[in-house]
């Protein structure tokens, strides 16, 4: 056991602790939180910087170049994948009514929601000329 | 590294409980899907660390799995009840008339 692997072993295990803790984190968000926005910005901290985190502790802890590259995409995969379903379930949530408008400090879809009845998911399925 | 280990599933553990009471308590069906899609990330990351505190890499095609899961389940949920949003916006509109 050389200096070497005893300084990467302890910036491993501070990388997985912190990358766990992240995920505490996002539990006492979730319940404490009152509307759908504010949980799921509590919930996106783990699946991010958490997520990354505890990838670069297993990465250098596993040492094989194989199980380095597997890590290497569920990170990659979760970058491109949690903006995604945020998106869909915020948008969801802002048409069913299960945001707290009054905590909003800036509401921009305001008036474009009241306005011409186009509440459709697909962006094809609003009015075809602008009434 | 036992201590390591230890403090480490203890944080997930508590993290998983949380969103766990979230996923029984919530007001709605996106707060649930908000907390199912935070627990698999929780499940993933504590399989990652299991592999990496053991050194075994057995484990570690199953995180790939769960993310894909992760993603797959919360957007096509979302899609779901954004079909249910549409549906119901139409008899409305019917009932107004």
């Amino acid at each position: 056991m050389s200096v070497l692997s005893q300084i990467a072993d302890v910036v491993a295990v501070a990388c997985l602790l912190a990358g766990a803790f992240l995920c505490l984190t996002a539990g006492v968000g979730l319940v404490r939180f009152p509307d759908v926005l504010s949980r799921m910005h509590a919930g996106t901290k783990p699946q991010v910087l958490g997520i990354l985190l505890v990838m670069v502790g297993g990465a250098i802890r596993l040492q094989g170049l194989a199980a380095a590259w597997m890590l290497l995409l569920v990170g990659a995969f979760q970058l491109l994948t949690a903006p995604v379903s945020a998106h869909m379930i915020s948008r969801v949530a802002y048409r069913r009514r299960h945001v707290r408008r009054d905590l909003l400090l800036v509401d921009e879809l305001r008036d474009a929601e009241t306005g011409d009845g186009h509440r459709g998911d697909e962006p094809a399925e609003g009015p075809t000329q602008p009434s | 590294m036992i201590v390591a280990e230890a403090i480490a599933h203890a944080l997930l553990a508590g993290g998983a409980l949380l969103a766990l009471v979230r996923l029984a308590r919530g007001p709605s069906l996106l707060d649930r899907v908000v907390a199912t899609d935070t627990l698999l990330v929780i499940i993933s990351a504590s399989l990652a660390v299991h592999a990496a505190l053991n050194r075994d890499p057995t484990v570690v095609p199953v995180l790939v799995v769960v993310s894909l899961l992760a993603f797959v389940g919360s957007v096509s949920i979302a899609r779901y009840v954004g079909g249910m949003l549409l549906r119901s916006t139409a008899e409305e509109s019917e009932d107004r008339r």
